[in-house]
């Protein structure tokens, strides 16, 4: 029998394609070709200002490429928005942290099921039956995601008093509720420490294991980069420089120049 | 014919809600805080110049300084008491102490000069040129070349001064402003300062076209330059100055085309027509957030 | 790590708790000013108050779920009064022999002017929703002062032959035996006065029925998802839209309930009792309140409005008292120096709670 299980055969979650974006004069990413398939986590690496969070804000539909497609689930996803992507199945975490500061820990991972786990509103008012099924069903799910990545100890904190490292992890788990396909994490381990990032490594895996979402990765980090990434893209000046392995990757002399000058 | 004429008197009105609205937009640009209690402070200035005419019987120009002294005075101390203690809290907070801040000027008001109007004395001679085939009264002649002189002095003052540039630079960032060496406190009072003196120049001018001095006088007027102000793009100096003189514009069409009851509301809806148009004002920027 | 949980507050239970108090403070001062009606202990002042006192609690319910809840600065929730009650002054006018039993005409004309409300509060709704902070404050402030003015030029009465209405009085014909309902500045008069001080308090229950179980609910996390930050609300799937519009539907349906229910207590009323001051009067009381919070606004708005009257010996200078005793308490709750020390208060009482428990 013939083996055609090869990954070229099997279509990516995400095929970018020519990518390309212009801020007036600036062009920050151009002619970017990347896939990433079902199951794989894929990081994409480069000096700062290489313009990775802005290809994050391409693929989510932040900003509108000026050139190029990006193929999502097998649609192009051309003219939708950026609550559409999400829907789609593409859920994202922050550079810049983002939680819903004034919401306590657990709401900010329930907020996450709004479109997981509907009910109308006129619902919530007259607390029909739906709501109280539903509202269990949340509760559920949302104690399940914080205890996979530690917060269940910090269930009814205000988010915006939890410690930086258990902020980071939080807006994943937020992420996670929304029941993506595909889960961009922007630099999940900045400003941690070497403990917290090895658990990080851990929890990140486990979580494709269990949710088996294809996860693509912003780092500088290089320990977690080269630990759990699959396959690694590398960009600067908003082009891709190299793709491979992290073997490949480590001893390509581009990449190191890139990184360490000439 | 009508038309130009009454082009001239919105020029005229407008000119006295944008040296009104170039007091709210400052302070927003420098403070960040909405002065509510602006249109108040102008009450004051009209109140002061009407005592300095009629009880002491200064001459107008001594009047007018009266005015000045006596606003810019008032801004600057209730800057101090009121709003610096609050330059941590929400703006909100600050919003709402700027409303009993307004309160207090006009119940002190009621109290010190009685709720019934007081008709302000006509200084400005009632003559009036012809500008081709519409009349134009001195007074709103006045009115518009008074603006005019405004926003020259202010726009060199702003581009031109030590003073000016810190207070650019207070605008776009307090904090780096500080560690420039910039006293932010004093620039804050100097903002207020020039606001509250201009509201005296506003006053006069106001007072002088609508002849009658009470209590909630600057309140409509106060509401409208505010609107004018956002129009334009909240925070920026020309765009006051261009929001405030088309307002009036709007507003003296409004009551002669259409109707004059219903002159406010058709403001107000032009007003919401054009920020749907464009959100941040006409000269306003629009803010960009790094994602 | 492990003490952290100490230092920090609020259960769901002590929110359920936080909840349960608003009604029991409203039903409870219910019952005590029952008992003093009567027993005749009420000043005649205190009663004229009683409605008017229910009205705004209401109307500054819903301004607080688009202020603290929502995050918009809403400056024309008076407007939204007066859409509730001229079109309850109307409704009641026009159903005064159909439907006689003053009760229920009175819960009929609550529920259109809510409605109605509601419907001006969906299409003002549209264009404010594009518009962020001060420039949304803006424009709710300026539809506030139009509804003013169309209040102002609305001529409406009936006759036999039907309703009529118009906004220029010269066109406006009303037949011998019609009734006039609104006549343009004089606002309404004649109104049958059946407002009563316990359906205020049942709206008062229904208002914080309606919106804590709004708040407590998926959609209310989504409106404060979306005040809390924007950006990351829309990367989750919430449509920032769709909360503004149901903040702004609901707050307005009380307030127009509210304004029917204020509008027939008295038997004249002119549009310009509901202008800007109205609508910064009601901001007033949500903000001293406690943004977000429902029992701090009933409270502030109860005793922001006896206050003035309170001070009624002080004649002349009781609005100067006002407004410095406002600036005063706004000053002594904003400063940092003041609110470090509460906060220590607040976590050491937590702090001795949660090991005890």
């Amino acid at each position: 029998m013939a083996d055609n299980t090869d990954n070229n055969v099997k279509a990516p979650v995400l095929d970018v394609q020519e990518l390309g974006i212009d801020f007036g004069g600036l062009t920050a990413v151009n002619d970017l070709n990347m896939q990433v398939y079902d199951g794989e986590i894929v990081g994409l690496i480069g000096p700062n200002g290489a313009g990775k969070t802005t290809v994050f804000n391409l693929l989510t539909k932040v900003y509108n490429p000026t050139r190029g497609r990006i193929i999502f689930d097998g649609k192009d996803t051309a003219g939708k928005t950026v609550v559409d992507i999400n829907k789609a199945g593409i859920a994202r975490t922050f550079q810049n942290i983002r939680l819903f500061g004034n919401l306590t820990v657990l709401d900010n991972v329930k907020t996450g099921f709004h479109n997981v786990i509907p009910y109308s509103p006129i619902t919530a008012i007259l607390r029909l039956p739906k709501y109280y099924a539903s509202e269990r069903d949340i509760e559920e799910k949302a104690m399940d995601l914080l205890k996979i990545l530690e917060l269940d100890q910090f269930a009814y904190v205000t988010a915006s008093n939890l410690p930086y490292g258990a902020q980071r992890r939080l807006e994943i788990a937020r992420a996670l509720a929304t029941d993506p396909k595909l889960l961009l994490l922007d630099e999940p381990a900045a400003g941690m420490n070497p403990q917290e990032t090895a658990e990080l490594m851990d929890m990140i895996r486990f979580v494709r294991d269990h949710f088996k979402i294809a996860i693509l990765l912003i780092e500088h980090d290089m320990k977690l980069v080269m630990g759990i990434c699959e396959r690694i893209t590398v960009l600067n000046y908003g082009m891709m420089l190299a793709q491979g392995t992290p073997e490949e990757i480590q001893s390509n002399p581009d990449v190191i120049k890139a990184y360490l000058g000439d | 014919m009508q038309f130009l004429s009454y082009l001239i008197n919105g020029l005229g009105l407008g000119s006295v809600y944008a040296i009104i609205a170039l007091g709210y937009t400052m302070v927003y640009g420098i403070a960040k805080m909405l002065n509510f209690a602006h249109g108040d402070v102008i009450m004051v200035g009209a109140y002061i110049a009407f005592f300095s005419l009629t009880r002491f019987g200064l001459p107008f120009p001594a009047a007018v300084l009266a005015a000045v002294l006596v606003c810019t005075t008032l801004g600057v101390v209730i800057e101090r008491l009121a709003y610096k203690p609050l330059r941590q809290a929400t703006s909100l907070a600050v919003l709402i102490t700027a409303i009993g801040v307004s309160y207090f000027l006009q119940n002190g008001a009621q109290i010190l000069w009685s709720s019934s109007s007081k008709v302000f004395p006509s200084v400005i001679s009632a003559g009036s040129i012809s500008l081709g085939s519409a009349s134009v009264s001195y007074l709103t002649l006045l009115t518009i070349v008074t603006c005019i002189v405004v926003m020259i002095c202010l726009t060199a003052f702003i581009n031109k001064t030590k003073t000016g540039s810190a207070m650019r630079a207070c605008s776009e960032d307090k904090g780096a402003s500080m560690l420039m060496g910039i006293n932010v406190n004093r620039i804050i009072s100097i903002t207020f300062a020039i606001g509250s003196g201009l509201a005296a120049i506003a006053s006069v001018l106001l007072a002088s076209t609508y002849p009658s001095v009470y209590p909630t006088m600057g309140s409509m007027p106060g509401i409208k330059a505010f609107t004018a102000a956002v129009f334009g793009g909240i925070g920026s100096i020309p765009g006051a100055f261009i929001g405030g003189l088309i307002l009036g514009i709007i507003e003296i069409f409004a009551k002669a085309y259409i109707s004059t009851q219903l002159s406010d509301a058709i403001v107000f809806a032009v007003l919401i027509i054009i920020l749907l148009i464009k959100p941040t004002g006409l000269l306003g920027k629009k803010i960009n957030v790094k994602v | 790590m492990k003490n952290i949980t100490s230092i920090f507050s609020l259960s769901g239970d002590k929110k359920k708790r936080g909840r349960l108090y608003s009604f029991a403070i409203v039903i409870a001062a219910y019952i005590i000013i029952e008992i003093l009606l009567n027993t005749g202990n009420l000043s005649s002042l205190f009663k004229s108050l009683l409605v008017p006192i229910t009205c705004y609690v209401v109307a500054s319910i819903g301004l607080n779920l688009n202020v603290g809840v929502s995050g918009e600065l809403n400056l024309g929730q008076a407007g939204f009064m007066s859409v509730g009650a001229f079109c309850g002054i109307c409704v009641s006018g026009i159903l005064a022999n159909t439907v006689t039993m003053p009760v229920i005409r009175l819960v009929i004309a609550m529920i259109c002017g809510a409605c109605l409300a509601a419907l001006f509060g969906f299409v003002i709704g549209i264009p404010v929703l594009k518009l962020q902070g001060d420039y949304l404050a803006i424009v709710t402030l300026a539809f506030g002062q139009i509804i003013k003015s169309i209040f102002m030029n609305a001529y409406i009465g009936f006759d036999e032959d039907g309703l009529h209405c118009s906004f220029v009085e010269a066109t406006f014909k009303l037949k011998q035996g019609g009734k006039m309902l609104l006549n343009g500045p004089m606002g309404a008069t004649g109104t049958q006065k059946i407002a009563s001080f316990s359906v205020g308090i049942v709206l008062i229950l229904i208002a914080l029925f309606i919106v804590y179980n709004l708040m407590f609910s998926r959609s209310g996390r989504a409106i404060m998802a979306a005040r809390d930050n924007r950006i990351a609300a829309e990367s989750i799937g919430i449509h920032i839209s769709s909360t503004k519009m149901l903040s702004f539907v609901v707050s307005a349906f009380l307030a127009g309930a509210a304004g029917a229910l204020y509008g027939l207590n008295y038997s004249t009323l002119v549009p310009n009792k509901f202008d800007f001051n109205t609508s910064i009067l009601i901001l007033v009381f949500v903000v001293l309140g406690g943004l977000g919070n429902m029992t701090g606004t009933i409270i502030s708005t109860v005793v922001l409005m006896l206050l003035p009257e309170l001070l009624r010996s002080l004649q002349d200078y009781r609005m100067l008292i006002y407004a410095v005793v406002l600036i005063m308490i706004m000053l002594v709750t904003n400063n940092e120096w003041l609110k470090t020390k509460v906060k220590v208060i607040t976590n050491r009482k937590a702090k001795g709670g949660a090991s005890n428990g």
